[in-house]
């Protein structure tokens, strides 16, 4: 066999399915948005509308509370586990024994399945069943109407995102924290630094790198959450908590209108591309600083 | 860590009442969802304390009443759904994380070793990649795998083939990502060495610079197989009666109202037990996977 060649036999199969699997269907979905279509037609049988999928969206009350209800979430859900995470890190940096097995109970919540997760906290948030009412109501307090209130709705649903994604920050933090240069914390404390000093003005502006990268990745994932909304409201009550790809996902499924979903998925693509491109710039900018940084810092 | 730092942990308490918080925190749910699998419907309702509770396999037997050798007293109709649903995903999961990883491992090393495209390029389209949501892709890859990819009058939709091949071009980006950093490791002199010796490219590649990438095969087999084993969207849609996967027939059994907590809670157990083992045998590699986009950049 020819050494050239190769590389191209190691390369072909990823990139067959790459293609087939993943560029096709977005060049496919990119295609099917300018279209009138719905499942029960083969995709050359649909009507050509141009844009109209695309401005129709806009006047579309439903979709606008679901971006609204998208947005909120992700905004939300981000920038609570952004805080209690780092803050989490900051405090328990230290050599206390137990912090491996700490670190392996936090993976939990992320490893099971979205579906799971979802059903555990319905299960807790129940009316009657669930064990938030049945403490308030041992306490002798009122019930709280969990799933089944608009707000309560979005914000348990927020709360339990926080329960899972909290521990992502909470690591990657942690071991952005211990891959700080140790020289230039010891200097900071012979320099008679308090803690919070070194919190603020060391250890925060040399982590930030890695908490930008992780924010922008949160929130990346953040739009992607569905399942664990599809099990514990379903969208509901009204449309308090129908998240984009939930939207996505039933107007595909139950309404019929593929294009429209197709347009509505390029929205969310072009937006999540963009969080994307920024999320490169910053690391590829942020490297040449960093290395400054530490240079300066382990110099002085 | 300066000594003192040690010191003063010794003598404080506070952090491991934190840290003992944290746990149940995080474990809660968890137990609370094994506990009530192993609770009848009377326990789960009843007005009594949820720790104090007769614990029962009944809704085990329920769930898996057909691939059981005996049959369950209380079980007065078996339905086959979950037994086969099972089956589906271990198939599934199993033969999708298997191709990921052949065809992931000879891609990553051909980008690192042979260097036909920047490393720049590759981690920059491997992010795009992640960040495609399965929500997105849902509609062009039902509409092609209905009507598109049929040979005579045979779809993909509905086999397993078909949704293998979601799930091994979903984690591709990810594994080629994650191997690269671990073949970058692997010191090319061995790699001379045994070509000297008269190795094969493909020799050289399975039997010298596989064994040596062990750690980052077994993070990239567990995130591949959580995704292809929890995943439900693109399996409720592409799916069928006979090769629907666990998520799938979970939400089916979800109703409004009159739940079988106690069913439903074995259900999901038992999807949530692979996970749950991989966490306690192989949470370093896990870390690994997860920190190695962020911190190493």
């Amino acid at each position: 066999m020819s050494r050239r060649l190769t590389p191209y036999l190691f390369m072909a199969p990823a990139v067959l399915v790459l293609g087939v699997a993943l560029l096709y269907p977005i060049g496919y979905m990119i295609y099917a948005s300018f279209l009138d279509w719905n499942p029960s037609q083969r995709i050359g049988q649909a009507e050509f509308v141009g844009l109209r999928n695309y401005t129709w969206l806009w006047s579309d009350g439903a979709f606008r509370e679901s971006l609204a209800v998208t947005l909120k979430f992700a905004f939300f859900v981000v920038s609570l586990e952004m805080i209690i995470g780092v803050g989490l890190a900051l405090l328990l940096d230290r050599n206390i024994r137990g912090m491996t097995a700490l670190r392996t109970i936090f993976i939990l919540p992320m490893m099971i399945a979205p579906i799971v997760v979802g059903l555990v906290w319905r299960y807790m948030y129940h009316p009657t069943v669930g064990i938030f009412n049945k403490t308030l109501n041992a306490l002798g307090l009122e019930s709280v109407p969990w799933l089944s209130d608009s707000f309560w709705a979005l914000t348990s649903i927020i709360i339990a995102d926080i329960w899972q994604w909290t521990p992502f920050i909470f690591i990657l933090s942690l071991a952005a924290l211990q891959s700080l240069p140790r020289s230039a914390l010891e200097a900071a404390r012979i320099d008679g630094a308090s803690g919070w000093d070194q919190i603020w003005h060391i250890k925060l502006p040399l982590m930030m790198p890695v908490l930008i990268v992780t924010c922008l990745l949160r929130l990346i994932d953040a739009f992607k959450v569905l399942e664990v909304v599809l099990v514990m409201t379903n969208g509901g009550p009204g449309l308090s908590t129908e998240i984009m790809a939930l939207r996505i996902s039933r107007t595909a499924s139950e309404f019929r209108e593929l294009g429209v979903a197709a347009a509505m998925s390029n929205y969310l693509l072009i937006f999540l591309m963009v969080l994307t491109v920024i999320m490169f710039t910053y690391t590829k900018l942020s490297e040449a600083r960093t290395a400054r940084l530490r240079q300066a810092a382990e110099e002085g | 860590m300066s000594r003192e730092t040690i010191a003063e942990t010794r003598t404080n308490p506070a952090f491991y009442a934190l840290m003992a918080a944290l746990v149940i925190m995080a474990l809660g749910p968890i137990v609370m969802m094994l506990t009530t699998s192993l609770k009848l419907n009377v326990d789960i309702t009843g007005s009594a304390s949820s720790l104090l509770f007769m614990p029962t396999l009944q809704n085990y037997e329920t769930v898996l009443c057909d691939v059981l050798w005996y049959a369950p007293e209380h079980v007065d109709y078996c339905d086959p759904t979950f037994g086969r649903a099972l089956q589906n995903s271990l198939i599934i999961a199993l033969i999708s994380t298997a191709l990921t990883l052949i065809i992931g491992t000879m891609a990553a090393y051909a980008l690192v070793r042979f260097r036909f495209m920047g490393r720049g390029t590759i981690s920059m389209s491997t992010l795009m990649m992640r960040m495609v949501p399965p929500a997105v892709l849902l509609v062009p890859v039902f509409g092609i795998w209905t009507f598109n990819f049929c040979f005579q009058d045979e779809c993909l939709a509905g086999t397993y083939s078909g949704i293998i091949l979601v799930y091994v071009a979903m984690n591709l980006p990810f594994v080629i990502w994650i191997l690269q950093s671990f073949i970058v490791q692997v010191p090319v002199q061995l790699e001379e060495a045994a070509r000297v010796d008269g190795a094969g490219p493909f020799q050289v590649f399975f039997l010298v610079v596989l064994p040596l990438i062990k750690p980052g095969l077994a993070a990239a087999s567990i995130f591949t197989f959580r995704i292809a084993w929890n995943e439900f969207l693109l399996a409720n849609a592409l799916l069928d009666r006979n090769t629907r996967t666990v998520p799938v027939t979970i939400v089916n059994s979800l109703t409004e109202y009159d739940i079988d907590w106690g069913v439903i809670m074995a259900t999901g157990s038992l999807l949530a037990i692979p996970p749950i083992i991989f966490t306690f045998v192989a949470s370093k590699q896990i870390i690994t996977g997860m920190t190695a986009g962020a911190v190493k950049g």
